[in-house]
């Protein structure tokens, strides 16, 4: 973010939000750019949905402020800022058909009647509704409700389109297929999207760029590959796919020790003898023969995922969790192999 | 489960309904088709509804339907913002306030308007506070002003709770889309909020209405007999008269009056309460 000059659409500079003695979000700053998909990962009750909340205009940062091109928002009512939000139970209104739900913002704009006609017809094109136009909101399905949502957002043309969780009452297909096609929509619109969610693997196939959040304070910063490849604390490693988290000791840059041995690795910029944490992505292990790899253990269960076997292996005192696509039975000992580049290393006392 | 224990299950009621409402309508359909003969017994006419055609009985019933639809309007008028203003307070002040509202109603229906006789009497309570502030005591007992009153007072609470029940379902969230595509307060109650509470306004209408086009006490003891309603024209019938053949052709014709109103009025419902019981 330091020294990466990109046009920031809105800022948000050192927000706080408390009920009473109660806290939400403690200093949160952040940038989002122009035509930026940035999605807000966390789990229930980080305060990314207040995040939200704040920047529609429903909530009031107790302090800190938001910057929309650079003019604050503060003192700016809902009605006012030109940023819709897909609600995460929809909020269709329900006296409405199909046709006036979508129009409805356009109506208080008083565009023409034409001019109405035509953009509600764009977006019941762009999201797959045409023919529906008179039917009643509650007789449609999820996936359905769910695309008149974000098209009565979007015929709006609003400079940042929030979304909360808007595909979490969706089934597993047809969450995978809304993915790509909003990615899609927001490429193809150029709308910067503010996307919350707790699901990683969401935020990992859509974003420009994921904020991961915990207990009100941003944990990370980055792209999803940054944030996936190199997690800079425990929490955002252990939050975004899973991880082997060990303790370790740094005896100096690229070498760590754990497990009885000193491992080669890629991480510097730590004093000598600093007390670590080693994280380890269970794709990132081989299993091998007995005395071939790095390590060795026994095998403690094994569990077929489908792609790959997730095994438990004990070592030492410790237990990895490893995937591989190949079976090794229960009681075996097997190798364990990882190279440099797999050994993730982060301080400790980060996001705990 | 198999049909025949639903049925089964049906059988009290078709009992009661049948003993207690068919049975009876059928009872005063018979009178109000009948008069009584030379020699005492019953013989078929339309003579009742003839006679109800004279001027006299069609100022009574006209009577009737305007003090019904101003009480209705005025219960509309105060318990709509009432309604409104319920729904937005805080949990604990919304049930206390539900409560008061409902408390009167417990209180039967006559000591209730008897109260007010005192309140509004030549000697009653509101003409000493205008005296005491120096101001000449009026006529406020026997008028129309009196009969509306006493409507309003007894029939507001079911204006308010079908209309608190209806706006109390309109999410918070509903509220904030509507603001989020920029409507301010205004536009989201007339867009929005207007438009979903019809179904309680439709129900709050007809809970007032009925009673108020049938009433007959409140005019008989607020209107001191000078506002002859349809209700205090039936009771008359029935209860001074002797006549049970006109009394029934008058209860008739008023049951199909509120039915022919209902149907008006559920017309500008378009489907809308078909989401489910909305009196409360």
């Amino acid at each position: 973010m330091a020294g990466h000059i990109r046009d920031s659409l809105i800022r948000m500079d050192r927000v706080c939000k408390a009920y009473g003695d109660h806290r939400i979000l403690f200093d949160i700053s952040m940038d989002v750019g122009e035509r930026e998909f940035l999605t807000i990962l966390g789990p229930s009750g980080c305060g990314k949905t207040t995040i939200l909340r704040l920047l529609g205009g429903f909530e009031t940062p107790s302090s800190g402020e938001i910057f929309l091109d650079s003019r604050p928002l503060s003192g700016v009512p809902a009605y006012r800022r030109p940023i819709n939000t897909v609600f995460q139970k929809y909020s269709l209104f329900s006296h409405l058909n199909v046709f006036e739900n979508i129009a409805f913002g356009l109506r208080i704009k008083k565009l023409p009647r034409e001019e109405i006609l035509r953009k509600v017809g764009r977006m019941l094109e762009l999201v797959n509704l045409r023919g529906y136009e008179n039917r009643l909101v509650n007789s449609l399905s999820g996936g359905q409700q769910q695309r008149i949502a974000i098209a009565r957002a979007l015929v709006c043309e609003p400079r940042v389109l929030l979304l909360d969780e808007p595909l979490g009452a969706l089934d597993l297909y047809l969450r995978k297929e809304m993915q790509i096609e909003l990615k899609n929509m927001q490429t193809s619109l150029g709308i910067t999207f503010i996307y919350v969610t707790h699901d990683q693997e969401e935020a990992l196939t859509m974003s420009d760029k994921v904020v991961v959040m915990n207990s009100g304070r941003i944990q990370q910063m980055g792209t999803p590959e940054d944030i996936y490849n190199e997690p800079t604390n425990v929490f955002t490693s252990r939050f975004i796919g899973e991880s082997n988290i060990f303790d370790g000791v740094m005896p100096r840059d690229l070498l760590v020790s754990f497990g009885g041995r000193e491992h080669v690795c890629v991480d510097r910029g730590f004093s000598p003898m600093q007390e670590v944490h080693v994280v380890i992505r269970p794709e990132d292990v081989r299993v091998c023969e007995p005395g071939r790899g790095t390590l060795r253990g026994e095998v403690l269960s094994s569990v077929f995922k489908g792609v790959h076997y997730e095994m438990m292996l004990k070592e030492g005192d410790r237990v990895w969790m490893i995937h591989n696509t190949k079976n090794h039975p229960v009681g075996t000992e097997v190798g364990i192999y990882f190279g440099p580049e797999d050994i993730h290393i982060m301080k400790r006392g980060e996001g705990e | 489960m198999k049909r025949a224990d639903v049925n089964f299950l049906q059988y009290p009621y078709i009992l009661w309904a049948g003993l207690f409402i068919f049975i009876p309508l059928v009872i005063v359909l018979w009178y109000s088709f009948t008069v009584a003969g030379a020699d005492g017994d019953a013989v078929f006419s339309l003579e009742n509804y003839e006679r109800f055609l004279s001027p006299v009985y069609m100022q009574v019933l006209s009577r009737s339907a305007v003090l019904a639809v101003k009480s209705t309007f005025i219960c509309l008028l105060i318990g709509y913002p009432a309604a409104l203003i319920i729904t937005r307070l805080p949990r604990m002040w919304r049930n206390t306030i539900l409560l008061l509202l409902v408390i009167p109603m417990w209180i039967n229906f006559l000591l209730r308007t008897y109260a007010w006789m005192v309140l509004l009497g030549r000697r009653g309570v509101l003409n000493r506070i205008l005296e005491f502030f120096g101001l000449p005591g009026q006529e406020w007992l026997y008028t129309e002003t009196a009969v509306l009153i006493g409507m309003v007072y007894n029939f507001l609470p079911f204006m308010v709770l079908p209309l608190y029940s209806a706006l109390s379902r309109i999410g918070k969230e509903t509220i904030e889309a509507a603001e989020d595509l920029g409507a301010n307060r205004f536009v989201v109650f007339r867009r929005v909020v207007l438009p979903q509470s019809v179904p309680g306004v439709i129900a709050g209408i007809t809970m007032v209405f009925m009673p108020a086009v049938s009433a007959f006490v409140v005019s008989a003891l607020l209107g001191g007999g000078q506002y002859m309603l349809i209700g205090n024209l039936i009771e008359q019938q029935f209860l001074y008269v002797g006549d049970w053949h006109f009394g029934s052709s008058l209860s008739i014709i008023m049951m199909v009056v509120i039915l022919l109103t209902m149907a008006l009025v559920s017309l500008y419902d378009k489907g809308a309460s078909l989401e489910g019981g909305n009196l409360w």
